[in-house]
């Protein structure tokens, strides 16, 4: 047992670092709000990464994959978040991907997966129906078969970034006679078919993130079914424990703590740097305390599937303790900002074309919009009371 | 990076894991609390004859070349079974002044007898108001010729009645509370003019307020260089947070299991009480807390050997995370356990009494907080 980085990890950590100053996009540098950026704007780094063969660094090697260690995985997100890349998105790289590689047949390998690697290709996550959200089994949009097509009726929700997406894989009831968590199907969908509508959702930090997404008589040909027929929730829970494991965004978050610390020495209270006032600084310091066990606990996860094990249900873990962390970081970030949270930039100053730089400190600027935006992390990908739930069963066995 | 234990660490978890299950029962526990002893040497015996007591010193040293990664899977297997022997004063603590500070004669004196079994050692820190800052001393050492002579009133020592030999600290200059003149000694108990007043604490351990008056010693009593004793106390005292934080993991790995048990054998509205939410969700925060606590007390085990800085962040990181974890299992382990868990026969009370005295052991939740916070 030790915490020490052999030499040929800091070599590879140094590798890594010239390769993002060397690469990464200036102009992506300091990106602010992910809702202003352009679809390319999205996609310049995982380009880039694919050129370079580690855009899904944990993929198996045969597909793409680097064959890191966790120890090379970890020092490679420290990088990133170091840097503050705009990292590939998860809904290829992390979720789709895996479940066509360990599922789907070799012609959908062949098909799908080097867009995935390259960045060519936008994935999007149709799983959520507005009356189908944690209870996710409930799902209603219907795929009937009718010859070598399936036709899809529907409407799922919360589609992330839907608005610039090229594919997505969907959840569909197949088997309509069939209990809840049969009879459910895991369907890829070309978003350019005729029938898919997408309708943005706007959220409370004022961007459009998220959308509805509508399918009305979308016929998909068969092929496109990954695995079997009525077996989509094995692959639905396999995605979302992929999906949880790297949620915990230890490395941003750690990144974030050193903003703040920033931010902090910047203000002041009382005539003094905030971050001076013990009330303001032991908040800093628990939440450094909880990060850097949610770090070790990480480690520990990855190391344990590197000795075989896949991500399993304390990856539930993770997904509860890092999206708590992240929204503590906004929470106190805002706290930090203090006055200046107010201001809403993206509001009517925006729209009459003024270029007048906004008000109150650049720290300041999204402090608000982020703090809003992130509370969306303890309700997605499961939430954090439906991971409860898994850990009740799957690890108290009650 | 590397988290797998070896081997041999796998085998000293196994043996242990035995002896704890064994001949650690319950009842046989209850009794020896009870008892005049109030522990039992047999037991303390047996470690040493399975070189558990050596386990942690180099070979140079007599010991089997073990480390602090060793204490940790010890003091995890102890807090399994609430063992109440004195490993941390005698073997950490002691053990621990005599490797980072003490002279070849000290370690030849001291070493060979708790590899051995034979010499047991309390660690006389405390004061009644020196609180947790270990500069704040009352108690003093005057130079007297070649030696020294002590005085003063050390507070809640742990595992004093059942020892025979003392390290404490006191001050040879400067004022109360500040960082220099603070120095550290090792003497027999039965030295002339100490006395002590023993007694047992709410976990069932032993402790005494032990008293110093005009205690002749000699130059060879003391530990490290005279005065500078602070940076090694703070060094030792890091290597028993680390320890003891290993033992509340074990100790609260049991009292979650025992909880989720009960709730599964508990009926109430015909329906056992682990089948509520609202329950479930309680105990997946605790198991939530054990492996985060689990994970701090990696990290603190693992920087001990860093610099000042981080060792101390770590180390603090952990006392106060586990402290945390520490109140809230005990406490909700006792609320699952209902009315069972406020009374004297169920185990799982005994675990939230040692869980709660955990905390004021070498600093709270608050005191290493304000020094994360002084370090960052």
């Amino acid at each position: 047992m030790n915490l020490e980085f052999t030499p040929e990890e800091q070599a590879f950590r140094e590798e890594v670092r010239s390769f993002i100053a060397e690469n990464y996009p200036k102009h992506l540098a300091d990106f602010g709000m992910r809702e202003d950026m352009s679809r390319e704007d999205f996609l310049a780094w995982h380009k880039i990464l694919g050129r370079k063969g580690w855009s899904v660094p944990a993929w198996p090697t045969e597909y793409g994959g680097t064959g890191w260690s966790p120890t090379q995985r970890y020092i490679w997100s420290e990088e990133n978040a170091r840097a503050s890349t705009v990292m590939p998105l998860p809904f290829g790289v992390s979720m789709v991907g895996p479940v066509i590689y360990t599922f789907g047949n070799a012609e959908q390998k062949a098909r799908h997966l080097p867009g995935i690697v390259s960045g060519e290709v936008w994935w999007c996550q149709g799983y959520s129906e507005p009356g189908a959200g944690s209870d996710l089994a409930s799902l209603k949009t219907t795929a009937v078969r009718d010859g070598d097509h399936y036709v899809i009726n529907g409407q799922k929700t919360w589609t992330t970034l839907a608005q610039n997406a090229d594919w997505g894989f969907f959840l569909c009831r197949t088997d309509p006679t069939a209990k809840a968590q049969e009879g459910i199907s895991f369907i890829l969908v070309d978003m350019k078919t005729p029938g898919v509508e997408v309708k943005p959702i706007k959220l409370l930090d004022g961007g459009y993130e998220v959308n509805e997404t509508w399918l009305t008589d979308v016929r998909v040909p068969v092929e496109n079914l990954v695995g079997q027929e009525n077996k989509g929730w094995t692959y639905a829970k396999f995605l979302l424990a992929h999906e949880r494991s790297g949620i915990a965004g230890v490395a941003r978050s750690k990144r974030g703590i050193e903003k703040l610390r920033e931010i902090a020495a910047n203000e002041t209270l009382d005539g003094a740097p905030l971050i001076k006032d013990f009330d303001f600084a032991k908040k800093v310091s628990q939440l450094e305390i909880d990060l850097a066990a949610l770090e070790i606990t990480e480690l520990r996860t990855l190391a344990g599937e590197q000795a075989g094990k896949g991500p399993g249900p304390e990856s539930s873990i993770l997904k509860i303790k890092g999206t708590e962390i992240q929204q503590r970081l906004t929470e106190l970030t805002l706290e930090a900002v203090g006055t200046y949270s107010a201001p809403y930039m993206g509001g009517v100053s925006n729209d009459n074309g003024s270029n007048e730089h906004p008000v109150g400190p650049d720290y300041a600027q999204h402090a608000a919009a982020t703090y809003f935006n992130m509370r969306k992390t303890s309700i997605y990908g499961g939430s954090n009371e439906i991971q409860r739930n898994i850990i009740t069963k799957m690890i108290l066995g009650l | 990076m590397d988290f797998n234990f070896t081997e041999e660490q796998g085998m000293v978890r196994d043996g242990l894991s035995r002896l704890v299950r064994e001949q650690y029962d319950w009842e046989t526990r209850r009794k020896a609390i009870a008892s005049g002893a109030g522990w039992r040497p047999e037991v303390w015996a047996q470690l040493a004859e399975l070189g558990i007591l050596g386990m942690p010193f180099s070979e140079a040293d007599g010991g089997f070349g073990g480390g602090a990664i060793d204490a940790m899977i010890i003091m995890e297997e102890f807090g399994k079974g609430l063992v109440i022997e004195p490993f941390v004063p005698t073997v950490v603590c002691a053990g621990g002044f005599l490797k980072h500070g003490g002279t070849p004669a000290q370690k030849e004196e001291h070493i060979g007898g708790i590899v051995a079994g034979s010499t047991v050692f309390a660690f006389a820190y405390a004061e009644p108001k020196g609180r947790f800052d270990f500069a704040d001393l009352e108690t003093t050492a005057k130079k007297d010729g070649a030696g020294y002579v002590l005085n003063g009133h050390k507070a809640v020592v742990i595992g004093a009645p059942w020892a025979s030999h003392l390290v404490l600290t006191a001050r040879t200059g400067g004022e109360r509370r500040d960082r220099s003149g603070v120095s550290v000694f090792v003497i027999a108990k039965d030295s002339a003019g100490i006395t002590t007043r023993d007694y047992v604490t709410v976990d069932g351990r032993r402790a005494s307020e032990v008293y110093f008056e005009n205690v002749a010693v000699g130059a060879e009593a003391l530990i490290g260089a005279e005065g500078e004793g602070l940076a090694l106390i703070e060094l030792v005292t890091d290597e028993a947070i680390a320890a003891t934080c290993a033992e509340a993991c074990g100790a609260m790995k049991v009292a979650h299991a025992m909880t989720v048990e009960y709730s599964r054998q508990r009926k109430q509205f015909g329906v056992p009480i682990g089948s509520f939410q609202v329950l479930q969700h309680r105990m997946v925060d605790m198991y939530t807390a054990y492996e985060q606590a689990v994970s701090l007390t990696y990290l603190a085990t693992l920087r001990l050997g860093s610099d000042e800085v981080e060792r101390k962040k770590a180390v603090s990181a952990a006392k106060v995370g586990v402290g945390q974890a520490a109140r809230l299992i005990g406490q909700e382990a006792v609320q699952i356990h209902g009315g069972n868990g406020v009374t004297d026969e169920y185990a799982i009370g005994h675990f939230f009494k040692r869980l709660t005295i955990f905390d004021s052991e070498f600093g709270n939740v608050d005191h290493h907080l304000k020094r994360h916070v002084a370090l960052s």
